[in-house]
């Protein structure tokens, strides 16, 4: 992408998100979410934040995943998991998930 | 409405702010260290934390830049990790609707997880509060939100500049992510979301478009939601 596409597209991100924080507000309040709606967004996080982490983590280079065993971002990032799971500390997670890769790449 | 009650609350919302701040401050950091590492440039790199402050939007945009991925498949993912902000509108409209135009975009345009949270407690627990003293109490915290995200994102931005790619920074990214979904799976409709959601999106990652990624929230969220109709029908039998 170009610099002028990468500023475009967040650009227009931007704008989205505003008219989204905007929404109801500007609506003064006159529409209710359906309650069904509001359920399944409970969900979103979720699964779009997996849905990134996953590949991303079994990406070596960009466009291609790599599923091996010796894929250090493989070892990392399960690391950071159970960090992130017995601790719930942001800081632990980044500390110990950087410094596993780190360690893993530099020693194979 | 005395000037000094809408100042008490401005500082007030400051003040409850406080707390949730150095949360903040990483992922800030890290929204610019990775934006850099993605070969944005400064414009955009920084520029993102005013125009869209948003933090998992960022991050994800930037993650897709990097994966060469179409304006469009940015765009449009951004706008799904930020459909939560409509919910938050709706919950606040009935606080803020009466406001006059420029304040009531302001508040739109400053809202984030953390003052949605804390206004939406305090105008529950406080029910006579006046309309300016409810905005002053918001922009107190939503402001120095604000400043500490742009400063955050600017200082990694350039500490990300003086880093060799070698380091692997955009690792920062899924990390960061699971920093915020993993202790957020307590039951089993988000951990099936979850696992739905990542599954898909690896088993689809060479579909054109990024498909893959779309399929996945689909099918995370529909996973979540079924989870939980059947286990809490179950729960009532």
């Amino acid at each position: 992408m170009s610099q002028e596409t990468i500023w475009l597209s967040l650009l227009a991100l931007g704008l989205g998100t505003f008219l989204l924080r905007l929404s109801f507000v500007e609506l003064a309040g006159r529409f209710v979410i359906p309650a069904g709606l509001t359920k399944a967004l409970r969900f979103l996080p979720a699964a779009v934040l997996s849905a990134i982490i996953l590949p991303a983590i079994l990406r070596v280079e960009p466009g291609a995943l790599y599923f091996g065993l010796d894929n250090p971002r493989l070892a990392a990032g399960v690391l950071a998991a159970l960090v992130a799971w017995t601790t719930k500390s942001v800081l632990a997670t980044l500390a110990i998930g950087m410094s596993t890769l780190w360690l893993t790449q530099a020693l194979f | 409405m005395s000037d000094i009650e809408t100042r008490r609350a401005f500082s007030d919302g400051i003040r409850i702010m406080l707390p949730l701040l150095p949360g903040a401050v990483p992922f800030g950091m890290i929204a610019g260290v990775v934006a850099s590492d993605a070969g944005l440039d400064a414009l955009a790199g920084i520029g993102q934390s005013v125009v869209i402050f948003a933090g998992a939007a960022q991050l994800a945009s930037t993650q897709l830049i990097a994966d060469v991925a179409s304006a469009l498949v940015v765009i449009f993912t951004g706008l799904i990790i930020n459909l939560r902000f409509a919910m938050y509108s709706a919950a606040l409209a009935p606080h803020f609707a009466a406001l006059p135009r420029g304040r009531r975009w302001l508040a739109a345009y400053l809202m984030t997880d953390q003052a949605y949270a804390l206004s939406a407690m305090r105008y529950a627990s406080e029910p006579g509060m006046t309309l300016s003293s409810k905005f002053a109490y918001y922009m107190g915290g939503a402001s120095v939100m604000w400043i500490v995200w742009v400063g955050a994102t600017a200082a990694g931005y350039f500490l990300g500049n003086r880093v060799p790619p070698s380091w692997s920074l955009d690792f920062f990214i899924p990390l960061s992510f699971l920093a915020l979904v993993v202790p957020n799976i307590r039951d089993r409709a988000n951990a099936s979301a979850a696992l739905t959601g990542g599954t898909v999106a690896v088993a689809g990652w060479s579909l054109p478009f990024n498909m893959g990624l779309f399929l996945a929230a689909l099918t995370g969220i529909a996973a979540g939601y079924l989870v939980e109709r059947f286990t809490s029908a179950r729960e009532r039998k």
